[in-house]
Parts: C-alpha cells; structure tokens; sequence
C-alpha cells in the first residue's frame, strides 16, 4: 500500500521562502503569480496493512513526526 | 557538580561547550552519547548547536527521538537544568520542552555574526548572575531562528516572564533593526514555566574567552553553575 502525504505551513504563518520565490517568477515575468506557498511531499509504502490500518497510522505518523502542528498541517491519501 | 554535553550525530558546537565549561569555569564535565538513555549522574544537560541528523525533515525533528532525549525529558521535567543552544534550542521546541517553533530567517541567510542581547529577566537558573536589561554581545550562527509562536502562546510566556533574551541594539533598545532572523518580538530565548529549561539561539559558549572577541556568554554558565550550587550539588 501506498501513502501519499503533504505537509505545508499553516495559512496564518509567513512563508518566506515561499516569498521568494514568488518574487523570483515576478522578476522573470510571471506578473499573474500573486502567492507562493511551499510544501513538503512525502511518499510511503506500507506492508501490508488494512485501509483503515493505514489510515489510522498515517494520520499518526503525520501529527507525530512529519509535521510540526505548531507550524504546519497534513492533508494525505492512500493509493493501492 | 556535573555538567553533561550532549552529543548527536551532526552537533559541532559540543566541543565548544565543554572547552567553556571544563576549561573555562573548571567544572566537571563528561559527554552524553545521544544512544544511551543513562546521563551519568549529571546536575545540567547542555544541548549543544550544530545539525543533529543533517537538520533532515526539519530543524531537531529527528534528535527528539533519540535514546538520550528520552531520558533528557524525563530529567527535565523532574526539574533538571537543560540548556539548549542554537540546534540544542530548536530540539526543545520539537520535543514540546519549550512552545513554539523555528521557520527559516526572515532574510532566508545563514546569518553568523555577534548581535547583543537584552536579559529580560534574572529570574531563571541561567540568568541569576546577571543584571535585569543588562546587554550581552554574543554570537548568532543559523538559518532557522526566526521563533514562532500562536498570539496566546506570546501572551502566556510575556505573563509568566519566560522570555529571557531579546535581541537588541548594542545600549539595549528592543528594534526591528536589531532582530537579525524575523523573531517574533525579538525573541532570542526562552525558558519553561518551571524556569529550568532554557532555549537560546546566540551561543555563550562561543563567547567565554577574550581571545574569542567577547566573554558576555560567561554569564549564563556562571548562572548555571551558581543555581547548581545554591540547590547544593557538590
């Protein structure tokens, strides 16, 4: 089984390397780009494990260790 | 009294803290290997700076879970005396030791240089040496110390009097000109709400010598090892 989980800052917290980079397609000309947010993207592959298993356990591998809740939220989904 | 340095995969600023501490202050001091679960006895664990684990997933995300912050949390919250430097600080933060986190520098640099620090409060074992709003010139060398907290969190640590450096200018004005990382109001360090942790990112221990360019750092060891023997650690 195969997770797929992204992690990014909370829209409350100033990104600044998500700034710049915005900044940096201004600078090449892509005016329309108004915002820039940056993330992290993680891949999991799981022994076999039930759906809800996996659920449960990717849920917690996300709050406990890939993102820091202080700064950071998950969304994940789960691929056969 | 014993001072105990804790050493991760990727710290470089270990040897540092234990040259000031043995050397410098002449006070016993031994290695804690992050493996191990067993602090040796020691009266105060230092967390030293450096890149514990390469700073991979993010800044002290994977030196929390190390056998030695086990037993460093457990020591801690019976009331141990932990000071976290720099990566030391950032590993308190994600081992829910200290609130907040740490996002990049405002200016996204590595910034390594000496800035001056305003001691906000004398009211912890780190700081008891010192003089209220008395200024510290000490050296700051990192990418992630921009501290973050919610507006709540602020106003708890403001309360309780846990915010123990502020960045500031050299006769001690709290600016945004003197914050070298985008801190949230200026926050240099930290302690807990027992008083007994502390997370600072400038580093006193680069900054105990005059060869060295500064002794202000002195201070908050000197504190240390003065609390330590105020509660009677022999």
């Amino acid at each position: 089984m195969k997770a797929h989980i992204w992690v990014t800052l909370k829209p409350t917290v100033l990104d600044p390397q998500g700034q710049t980079i915005q900044h940096a397609l201004v600078s090449l000309g892509y005016n329309n780009v108004r915002d820039v947010r940056q993330g992290k993207f993680f891949v999991l592959e799981l022994n076999g494990t039930s759906r809800e298993e996996a659920q449960k356990q990717i849920e917690r591998i996300a709050r406990d260790v890939l993102a820091n809740p202080v700064l950071e939220e998950f969304r994940y989904e789960i691929l056969e | 009294m014993k001072f105990g340095v804790v050493v991760f995969p990727g710290s470089n600023c270990d040897h540092d803290a234990y040259h000031a501490i043995g050397e410098v202050l002449g006070q016993p001091v031994t290695w804690l290997w992050h493996a191990s679960e067993d602090l040796q006895g020691v009266d105060a664990v230092i967390l030293p700076g450096g890149f514990s684990y390469g700073d991979y997933l993010r800044t002290g995300a994977i030196a929390r879970f190390s056998p030695v912050m086990r037993a460093v949390e457990r020591f801690a919250r019976a009331g141990g005396l932990v000071l976290g430097i720099c990566n030391g600080f950032q590993i308190l933060l994600e081992a829910g030791l200290l609130p907040g986190a740490m996002l990049r520098n405002a200016g996204l640099r590595f910034v390594c240089r000496p800035v001056y620090l305003r001691v906000e409060t004398t009211n912890t074992p780190f700081t008891l040496a010192a003089h209220p709003g008395q200024v510290l010139r000490v050296p700051i060398a990192h990418s992630e110390g921009n501290y973050y907290c919610d507006a709540e969190t602020l106003r708890r640590l403001e309360r309780e009097d846990r915010i123990v450096f502020r960045y500031a200018t050299a006769d001690g004005r709290v600016t945004p000109e003197a914050n070298p990382n985008g801190s949230l109001a200026n926050i240099a360090g930290i302690c807990s709400e027992g008083r007994n942790v502390l997370g600072m990112m400038p580093h006193p221990e680069r900054a105990v010598e005059p060869a060295l360019g500064s002794s202000d750092g002195l201070v908050v060891l000197r504190s240390m090892v003065a609390a330590l023997a105020r509660a009677g650690a022999a």
